[in-house]
C-alpha cells in the first residue's frame, strides 16, 4: 500500500511541465488525444473549405471561379488559366478526399477520441506504448504538410497539383502526371499510413493487455470493441496500400513496370491492391462511430445497449467480410460474370450485420426514457443518415445497376451519406458527449442544438439532390456540366453554404464553452452514463487509475 | 514484489503482441508484392483475363464445327511503326492448327525496338486459345524502313464446345499491341524534359 502512495506522489511531481514539454514531447494519452483533435479540426476546416469552393464552382454550369483561382494561385493568364483551373478542380477533389479521410476522420476518431477514452474506459493508466503514441502524432503532421505541398508543385506537364482522385489510379498517376506533386502526395500517404499502423499496434496491445482486473473481453465497452476491430483492419489493410503506392512510386521514379502494360504490368493490379485497402478503410472510418453512437444512445435512452454481444460480433463480422468485397468498386473493369456474381453476393452479406446494428440501436431507444440532449440528436441523426447511405449502398452493390451508376453523383451521394453524414455526425456526437469530460466545462445546449439542426439541414441539402443528379447521369470529378443538371446543383451548393455556416456555429460553441466556463461535474449525463470514464473527475487527473478499478 | 512481477509479465505480453502485429504488417506488405507473380500464375493457369495458353504440341482432334477468328493490331503511342494483320478474319475448324501473319514496319529513320502484348476476347476463351508459336513478349528491333512478317501459329482447343460459359462463342478476337521498348525511363524524369513547354502553358 505504501508503494502505491509513493508512486502516486512521484506522478504528481511529474505534472508541472513547460508548455513545450507538455505539448511537443507529450507521452500522455489525453494530451496526445487533444493534439489529434486540434489537428483534425484544422484539417477539417481546410478540407471543408476545399469542398465549399468546389460547390461554388458547381453552383452554375460553366466555369465560374477556378480560372480566377488558377490565376491568383499559380499565375496563369488567359486560356491557360482555364486549363489550369480545370486541373485545379481535380486537385481540389483529390485533396478534399485525402484530407478528410486521412487527416480529419481518422485522426479525430482513432487518434483523438480513442486515444482519449480507451484507456479511461478500460481502466488503464495510459496507452501501452506512450512514446510510440507521440511518434504517431508527430508523423501525421508532416504527412499533412506533404499533401498540402503537393497542391502547389507541378503535377501534369504545365499544371500544378496531384489530380485524379484519392484512388490515384495509374496510368494517370504514373505517366499522366510526371511532376513531383504526385510524389509528394504518395509520400504523404506513406507517412500517414505508418502513423496509423503504429497507432493500431498501440491500441491492440493496450486493449489486449491493459484492461482493468475483471474486465473480460465480453464486458468491455463497445467503443473499445470498435477500436480494437478498427486497429486490426488498419494493421491488415494499410500495408497493402503502402505496397501499392510504393509500386506507383517505383513505376514513376525507378523504371519498374508493375502497372505499365508495355513492360508486362497491369494497371488493374493497382485497383485490386488499392481497393483491398480501400474497402476496409471505409469501415475503419465508420466502426469507431458505431461504438460511440452505441454509448450515446444507451446513455440518453437510460437503458443498457440492446444485444451487447450481437453488437460486438456484428462489428467483427463487418470487419472480416469487409476484406473480401473489394472488387465491388471495380465492376466496370471487365471482371468475369462469375466474379461479379460473387462480389455482389458478398457485398450484400454486409447488410446483415449492419442491419443487426441499426435494429439494435432502435431497440435500445425503444421503451427507453429518452432525453434529446445534443449528443443524442447527433447520434440519432447518425442512425438515420447512415441507414440512408446503407440503402443506396445495397443498390450500388448490384453489378448490373452499378453499370449505370458507376462514377456518377449517385456514388458521391452514397459515400457522403455514410461518411460525411455518418462518420462526421459520429464525431460531433462524440465531441458533445465527451466535451464536458475532456474539458470540465459544459457547452451551451442551445448552440449545440442549433449546430445540429443547421448542419442536418445543410448536409441533406448538399447530398440528397446528388442522388437525383447521379440517376440522371451526371458524372463525378468534372468542373462543368450540361445545363440540364443546373437546378439540383444549385440546391446542393446552397446546402454547402448552410453546412459551412453550421461549422461556424460549432466553432462559436467551442469558444463559448471555454469562455463561459460552466462547470460540468464528473458525470453530467446521469445514471445512463455508466462506463468507467464517468467515475473520474472532469477533466480527468493527469494520470488516472492509480488504483485500478475493479469490474464486477 | 508481486507488483514487479506483474509489470514484467505485462511487458512480456506487450512484446508478444507487438511482435505478432509487426509480423502481420510485414506479411501483408510481402503479400501485396507477391500479388504480382501470383496473379500472373493464376492467369496462365486459368486463362483469366483472356490470357492465352502457350503449348508445344498440336491438337490431337479436329471438330467439324468452325469458329471465326478476328485479328486486331495496335501500336501504342511512342512507337513509330505500322502494324497490321495480313488477314482481318479467318474461319477455322475447331482444333485445326493454322498460321496467320502480322506485318510490322518501322517508319522512323532510326532503328526502333518494340515489344508486344496480347490477349483474346471474349476473355473466357483465353483458356482454350492455344498458341504454338508467336512473337509475343520478345523484343523486336526493326531497322529504318524495315518490314517484318510476324507469324502466329495457334489452334482452338476442342474442349471449348463443352462448358456453358464458352459454348456460345462463335467469334474470338486476338488482339496484339506493340509498345515501344526503349529501356524504360522513369516517368518523373520525362517531366524534366518537358519543363520548358510547361512554363509556357
Amino acid at each position: 500500500m505504501a508503494g502505491t502512495t509513493a508512486a502516486h506522489g512521484d506522478h504528481q511531481e511529474h505534472k508541472p511541465l513547460s508548455f513545450f514539454q507538455r505539448w511537443f514531447l507529450s507521452t500522455n494519452h489525453k494530451d496526445i488525444g487533444t493534439l489529434y483533435l486540434i489537428f483534425a479540426i484544422i484539417a477539417g476546416l481546410i478540407g471543408g473549405t476545399l469542398s465549399v469552393v468546389m460547390r461554388m464552382e458547381l453552383q452554375e454550369p460553366g466555369i465560374q471561379i477556378f480560372h480566377g483561382l488558377a490565376h491568383m494561385v499559380y499565375g496563369f493568364e488567359g486560356d491557360a488559366a482555364i486549363d489550369g483551373g480545370k486541373q485545379m478542380f481535380n486537385v481540389f477533389t483529390t485533396a478534399h478526399a485525402l484530407i478528410m479521410i486521412f487527416f480529419m476522420v481518422m485522426p479525430a476518431l482513432i487518434g483523438g477520441f480513442a486515444n482519449w477514452m480507451i484507456p479511461l474506459m478500460i481502466g488503464a493508466p495510459d496507452m501501452a506504448f506512450p512514446r510510440m503514441n507521440n511518434i504517431s502524432f508527430w508523423l501525421i503532421v508532416p504527412a499533412f504538410v506533404l499533401v498540402l505541398i503537393s497542391m502547389f508543385v507541378e503535377g501534369p506537364a504545365g499544371a500544378y497539383g496531384a489530380g485524379g482522385g484519392w484512388t490515384l489510379y495509374p496510368p494517370f498517376s504514373t505517366s499522366g502526371q510526371p511532376g513531383p506533386a504526385m510524389d509528394f502526395a504518395i509520400l504523404g500517404i506513406h507517412i500517414a499510413g505508418a502513423s496509423s499502423i503504429l497507432g493500431a499496434i498501440n491500441f491492440i496491445t493496450t486493449i489486449f493487455n491493459m484492461r482493468a482486473p475483471g474486465m473480460t473481453m465480453h464486458k468491455m465497452p463497445l467503443f473499445a470493441w470498435s477500436v480494437l476491430i478498427t486497429a486490426f483492419l488498419l494493421l491488415l489493410s494499410l500495408p497493402v496500400l503502402a505496397g501499392g503506392i510504393t509500386m506507383l512510386l517505383t513505376d514513376r521514379n525507378f523504371g519498374t513496370a508493375f502497372f505499365a502494360p508495355e513492360g508486362g504490368g497491369d494497371p488493374i493490379l493497382y485497383q485490386h491492391l488499392f481497393w483491398f485497402f480501400g474497402h476496409p478503410e471505409v469501415y475503419i472510418l465508420i466502426l469507431p462511430g458505431f461504438g460511440i453512437v452505441s454509448h450515446i444512445i444507451s446513455t440518453f435512452a437510460r437503458k443498457p445497449i440492446f444485444g451487447y454481444l450481437g453488437m460486438a460480433y456484428a462489428m467483427v463480422a463487418i470487419g472480416a467480410v469487409g476484406f473480401i468485397v473489394w472488387a465491388h468498386h471495380m465492376y466496370t473493369v471487365g471482371l468475369s460474370l462469375n466474379t461479379q456474381r460473387y462480389f455482389v453476393f458478398a457485398t450484400m452479406v454486409i447488410a446483415v450485420p449492419t442491419g443487426i446494428k441499426v435494429f439494435s440501436w432502435i431497440a435500445t431507444m425503444w421503451g427507453g426514457s429518452i432525453r434529446f440532449a445534443t449528443p443524442m440528436l447527433w447520434a440519432m441523426g447518425f442512425v438515420l443518415l447512415f441507414t440512408i447511405g446503407g440503402v443506396t449502398g445495397v443498390q450500388l452493390a448490384n453489378a448490373g445497376l452499378d453499370r449505370a451508376m458507376h462514377d456518377t453523383y449517385y456514388v458521391v451521394a452514397h459515400f457522403h451519406y455514410v461518411l460525411s453524414l455518418g462518420a462526421v455526425f459520429a464525431i460531433f456526437a462524440a465531441w458533445y458527449y465527451w466535451f464536458p469530460k475532456m474539458t470540465g466545462y459544459m457547452y451551451s445546449e442551445f448552440v449545440g442544438k442549433l449546430h445540429f439542426w443547421v448542419m442536418f439541414i445543410g448536409v441533406n441539402l448538399v447530398f440528397f439532390p446528388q442522388h437525383f443528379l447521379g440517376l440522371a447521369g451526371m458524372p463525378r470529378r468534372y468542373i462543368d456540366y450540361p445545363d440540364a443538371f443546373a437546378g439540383w446543383n444549385l440546391v446542393s451548393s446552397y446546402g454547402s453554404y448552410v453546412s459551412a455556416f453550421g461549422v461556424l456555429i460549432f466553432l462559436y460553441g467551442v469558444f463559448d464553452a471555454f469562455a463561459k466556463k460552466r462547470v460540468a461535474g464528473d458525470n453530467p449525463w446521469g445514471e445512463g452514463a455508466n462506463t468507467l470514464e464517468w467515475q473520474l473527475s472532469s477533466p480527468p487527473p493527469f494520470h488516472q487509475w492509480e488504483q485500478l478499478p475493479k469490474i464486477k | 514484489m508481486t507488483e514487479k512481477s506483474e509489470d514484467t509479465k505485462r511487458s512480456g505480453g506487450n512484446r508478444t503482441v507487438v511482435t505478432i502485429c509487426c509480423a502481420f504488417v510485414l506479411g501483408m506488405i510481402g503479400m501485396s508484392y507477391a500479388a504480382v507473380p501470383l496473379y500472373r500464375m493464376f492467369c496462365q493457369v486459368t486463362g483469366y483475363n483472356g490470357t492465352v495458353q502457350r503449348v508445344e504440341q498440336m491438337s490431337d482432334r479436329v471438330l467439324d464445327k468452325t469458329i471465326k477468328i478476328r485479328f486486331d493490331a495496335n501500336v501504342a503511342p511512342g512507337l513509330p511503326w505500322t502494324f497490321t494483320p495480313v488477314q482481318r478474319e479467318i474461319e477455322v475448324k475447331i482444333g485445326e492448327t493454322v498460321q496467320v501473319l502480322y506485318m510490322a514496319r518501322n517508319l522512323a529513320t532510326v532503328a526502333t525496338t518494340g515489344q508486344a502484348t496480347y490477349n483474346v476476347t471474349p476473355q473466357s476463351a483465353g483458356a482454350y486459345f492455344n498458341k504454338v508459336q508467336c512473337f509475343c513478349f520478345t523484343e523486336t528491333t526493326l531497322e529504318p524502313g524495315e518490314e517484318m512478317e510476324m507469324p502466329v501459329v495457334f489452334f482452338v482447343d476442342p474442349d471449348i464446345v463443352d462448358p456453358v460459359e464458352t459454348r456460345g462463342i462463335h467469334t474470338i478476337t486476338l488482339s496484339y499491341t506493340f509498345y515501344s521498348h526503349t529501356p524504360s525511363k522513369p516517368v518523373a524524369s520525362v517531366g524534366d524534359e518537358t519543363d520548358g513547354d510547361a512554363k509556357q502553358l
